[in-house]
């Protein structure tokens, strides 16, 4: 079978810093994959090459088979315009780890925009989707609520929702509790647990070691810019044998 | 001092009467520049923000240029200018253009420091919803900008107004023109721009005021 996710010797390099040095990495369709590592250890980074908020320096994304960012030309690739990347985020949702609510609209509009000004739904069947999706992460009581109004828990499961509400392929989540107190964590990582097992694709950048033990089929150890080893959670997190990935997670442990 | 009440009783409503009819001029001028410059200035905004040399460049320098210059000058350039390269534009005309891209090399920079104040996150979070970058501006910055962006933008509304006496040179029929015409008629000079002084203060503190209700409403807002 096919992966939904396929990214073959990714490179991203800062000016003279290379952050990913050659990452090949395949993610089926249904599966949730964590990746762990290091601070600086390029995480973020790959997350954010996916869906071309970061242009790649070298390498190939494909998603469900496609070519990502890029379109082959006489050997070489162009850079699609900025209305042919935009169609292709629209397959790939993505969570911050800030979560980037929309201040100036409310929650129902936050999750609403983007199928309206995107998709083209009506404000009718926008709010249809919006409720759904609202009420699906908890939130069907906070419809008119500004961002402000909310605590960075709900801020992050209205984030959530607006990504759902885009009914993506993928979702991306870049450190999504790790600017949240530590009593609001566990609503959001409830969200995702829920998301995962209904069997979306998702790619979680995370330091909830225990949680990406938990809901992952497999976990990628990622340090220096490259994948040290992926493989099953019981696998990497218990019985690693690569000193690197030992010396991580005996670091985290001791906190 | 008594000589000074006795001529304004006496030519005081002639002059004020005479003055109010270039009110007209002054408002269209005002407004024409202001809705040339709206327009305008976020062209230029824009291009000052783009990643091409190629629309950044000029429009730096545009933007230097007008900032550099006395708006007298620019003025001067196009009524007299233009002629030479065989473009007549009328009194009105060059009074509103000029006014317009003086205002707009202003607005420009107002625009463009309220966008960038917007969080790069918001524009991310918009393209990652399959926004495409002018949509992003649209739908998400320029909404959010706009509340900063609004008292600023009053103040240069406020500046152009004031600035319409200086198209009385070009000739355009505004309130300073007429007080110049009045000033060789009666030579009551006092009274004459005394009497201009007070009808543009009449159209300026309402801005004014609203520009500071503005302050007070986005400081509560916050």
């Amino acid at each position: 079978m096919e992966p939904l996710l396929r990214i073959v010797q990714l490179r991203k390099s800062f000016g003279e810093h290379e952050v990913l040095a050659g990452i090949d990495l395949d993610v089926m369709r249904g599966e949730t994959v964590s990746v762990i590592g290091p601070s600086g250890s390029g995480k973020t980074t790959l997350l954010r090459c996916i869906n071309y908020l970061e242009k790649p320096s070298a390498g190939e994304i494909h998603i469900d088979g496609k070519l990502i960012g890029v379109r082959p030309s006489n050997g070489g690739y162009v850079h699609l315009s900025d209305r042919e990347l935009a169609e292709e985020r629209r397959e790939i949702g993505f969570v911050f780890q800030r979560f980037n609510l929309f201040p100036h609209l409310t929650a129902l509009e936050n999750v609403t925009i983007a199928p309206r000004k995107v998709l083209g739904l009506t404000r009718a069947e926008a709010e249809k989707l919006g409720h759904e999706m609202l009420d699906k992460v908890g939130l069907g009581h906070k419809l008119d609520d500004y961002p402000e109004r909310l605590s960075g828990g709900q801020q992050q499961r209205v984030a959530i929702a607006r990504v759902l509400a885009m009914q993506p392929k993928l979702m991306l989540f870049d450190e999504a509790t790790s600017a949240l107190d530590p009593e609001l964590i566990g609503e959001v990582l409830r969200v995702m647990r829920q998301l995962a097992e209904e069997g979306r694709t998702m790619v979680i950048v995370t330091h909830e070691i225990q949680f990406a033990g938990e809901v992952s089929d497999r976990i990628v150890f990622m340090d220096e810019g490259r994948v040290v080893e992926a493989g099953p959670p019981g696998e990497i997190l218990y019985r690693s044998q690569h000193p690197r990935t030992k010396v991580f997670l005996s670091r985290i442990q001791e906190r | 001092m008594e000589r000074f009440w006795q001529v304004l009783a006496q030519k005081g409503p002639y002059i004020l009467a005479t003055l109010l009819g270039g009110l007209e001029t002054t408002l269209v001028v005002a407004a024409g520049a202001l809705v040339f410059a709206l327009g305008f200035g976020l062209v230029i905004a824009f291009m000052r923000l783009s990643r091409l040399r190629l629309l950044r460049w000029p429009a730096i320098a545009y933007i230097e240029f007008i900032r550099g210059t006395p708006a007298l000058v620019q003025l001067f350039v196009i009524y007299f200018g233009l002629p030479d390269v065989g473009l007549r534009p009328s009194p009105l005309q060059a009074a509103i253009v000029g006014l317009g891209i003086n205002g707009a090399a202003y607005l420009a920079e107002i625009y463009r420091a309220g966008i960038a104040a917007i969080h790069r996150g918001q524009m991310e979070a918009a393209l990652t919803l399959g926004m495409t970058p002018l949509g992003a501006m649209r739908y998400i910055i320029l909404p959010q900008a706009i509340r900063t962006m609004l008292p600023p933008i009053t103040n240069v509304a406020v500046t152009l107004l004031k600035d319409t006496a200086l198209v009385s040179v070009v000739a355009a029929p505004e309130i300073m023109f007429f007080a110049r015409n009045l000033v060789t008629e009666t030579l009551q000079s006092m009274h004459v721009y005394l009497m201009a002084a007070a009808i543009y203060l009449c159209m300026t503190i309402p801005l004014s005021r609203f520009v500071a209700a503005l302050e007070r409403a986005r400081r509560a807002w916050h």
